[in-house]
């Protein structure tokens, strides 16, 4: 179980985290949505401690990751698995490698059982068959399938995605839903998906949280969010060009800019 | 007008920057260092960055050598029958590249050839996450990625620099006595009684620390290159443009210590 609290964090004038408080239940799937720039990415790098938030606490099973040493930091850390949004794969190693990393760094098992290991995650993820392939070789969602398969190779109990189908094909996009969905059924994971995909929020989610611009809008299960009256979680639930979210950033009058 | 005001000010802060950037990178080498040596120790990281550093660089550092010995061959041949002393031809090539020109070449070719390349990697790295990502494995990226880098650095200088010298001795001896008839007696001869103990230990030194700044320079300056691409570039071309900057002032301080 996570939660934080009263987090906040800035870059420069952009509150990035504008005193977030949310919680993330054992053995659920939690979906954060929001736009472009909302704080989505930022908010997973304070809850896994890998960026300081300004101020707040998380409490990762009750211990507060903002002022916890190196070494507690660590050990919580191998219960985590992470997909960043960009892969983050390592450049000048195999995809076999890739994915036995982190077994042989913290673990000492045999060749041959991490050979059956990281067979089993890319079979997981449809990928069975480039093990001796480099990252650069791979396509965007190939290379995001990949991270997907280190994240879980290590079984850790709770897994945060950032954007985990974006830029995805239809079919992958469901059976990568289908294996979130799978590895909290089966197996009890926590899980923590960032994405802007509306479709497939609905139907991995138990609960969902929306963020705007470093505020939680609206926080609640599929069907609360689904009824909400809120006329910003309409519009952003329907995608609607018009509403009380603005496309663009600036208060700055379009026409004035332009004829100035 | 406000900027001659705000002159003084702007010194100040430039100069309070510097020493702040300097300071962390000192921060950074010692942890590195420190870190290098604390378990686990990965002796397969160290081994694959010496290769990089050092063996890779094996071939640009004998054409380099070769042809600097075949220089001091020429130059010192034309010099020295002016004198009618072409005998000491041998000590005159051996002195200059053991002193001088075996450790700064060889520092400036490494520079260019695994200098830039390991601030390049290390800013690749940062703005693909993939620092994070090993955080995320509970592995520090400064030691796994950082430490063995700067300890091959130091291994790999001084074991180059021994080959340049050799290959260069070789390349003055070829030009020297195969080709304008030095007697080869007198060329290797002279060459052992003038060379000392101190000059090898000189040569030795310098090359350790030019191994440390070229490691130090680029790997810090990828580390804290910006996230961009335009950064990564950056800091490579910064990285080439200090270190070498820093191989030859630290080469004069080091010689007007040893002298
Ligand atoms: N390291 C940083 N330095 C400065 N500003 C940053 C930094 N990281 C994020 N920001 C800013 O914080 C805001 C939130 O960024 P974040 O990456 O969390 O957005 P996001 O919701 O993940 O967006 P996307 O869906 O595009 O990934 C943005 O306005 C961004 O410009
Ligand atoms: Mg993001």
């Amino acid at each position: 179980m996570v939660i934080v609290k009263n987090l906040v964090k800035k870059y420069g004038s952009v509150v990035a985290s504008n005193h977030l408080n949310c919680r993330f239940e054992t053995g659920k799937v939690t979906v954060i949505l929001g736009g472009s720039g909302s704080g989505k990415s930022t908010l997973l790098r304070q809850v896994t401690g890998l960026e300081k938030p300004d101020s707040g606490e998380v409490l990762f099973d009750g211990l507060d990751l903002t002022r916890a040493t190196r070494e507690q930091l660590y050990e919580k850390r191998k219960k985590m698995g992470m997909l960043f949004q960009g892969a983050a794969l390592f450049n000048y190693l195999t995809i076999f490698e890739n994915i036995a990393f982190p077994l042989r760094e913290h673990t000492q098992i045999a060749d041959n059982v991490i050979k059956t290991i990281v067979t089993m995650k890319l079979e997981m993820v449809g990928l069975r068959g480039t093990e001796d392939l480099m990252p650069s070789q791979l396509s965007g969602g190939m290379m995001k399938r990949v991270g997907l398969a280190r994240a879980i190779v290590m079984d850790p109990k709770i897994i945060f995605y950032d954007e985990p189908t974006s830029g995805l094909d239809p079919i992958s996009t469901g059976v990568i839903d289908k294996l979130i969905r799978d590895l909290n059924r089966k197996l009890n994971i926590t899980s923590v998906v960032v994405s802007h995909d509306i479709e497939s929020c609905f139907r991995i989610a138990d609960r969902i949280i929306i963020l705007y611009y470093g505020d939680i809008i609206a926080e609640g299960t599929v069907e609360e969010i689904r009824n909400s009256t809120d006329p910003r979680v309409i519009q952003f639930i329907n995608g609607n060009p018009e509403g009380p979210i603005p496309f663009t950033r600036t208060d700055k009058n379009y026409l004035d800019e332009i004829l100035s | 007008m406000t900027e001659i005001f705000n002159l003084p000010a702007m010194l100040g802060r430039w100069t309070l920057n510097r020493i702040q950037i300097f300071g962390r990178s000192g921060i950074f080498l010692c942890l590195a260092i420190f870190q290098g040596f604390l378990r686990p120790l990965r002796p397969g990281r160290l081994i694959k960055e010496i290769e990089f550093i050092g063996s890779k660089s094996l071939l640009i550092v004998f054409v380099t050598g070769l042809f600097t010995g075949m220089v001091l061959g020429l130059q010192g041949h034309h010099t020295l029958t002016q004198f009618g002393a072409e005998a000491l031809l041998g000590s005159a090539v051996a002195l200059s590249i053991i002193r001088e020109l075996g450790p700064v070449l060889c520092a400036l070719m490494v520079t260019g050839r695994a200098g830039s390349a390991m601030a390049a990697e290390i800013g690749i790295m940062k703005i693909t996450d993939q620092f994070p990502a090993l955080e995320m494995m509970a592995i520090d990226p400064l030691k796994y990625v950082i430490s063995p880098k700067i300890l091959a650095g130091i291994i790999s200088l001084p074991l180059l620099t021994a080959f340049f010298n050799v290959v260069g001795i070789f390349g003055g001896y070829l030009v020297g006595v195969k080709l304008l008839g030095v007697n080869e007696g007198a060329y290797f001869g002279k060459m052992v009684s003038a060379v000392t103990f101190t000059d090898i230990f000189g040569g030795v030194l310098k090359s350790l620390t030019f191994g440390l700044v070229i490691a130090w320079i680029c790997s810090f300056m990828g580390y804290t290159a910006q996230a961009t691409t335009e950064g990564v570039s950056r800091a490579t071309t910064q990285a080439v443009v200090f270190s070498s900057l820093a191989i030859l002032v630290m080469d004069y301080i080091l010689t007007s210590l040893l002298l």
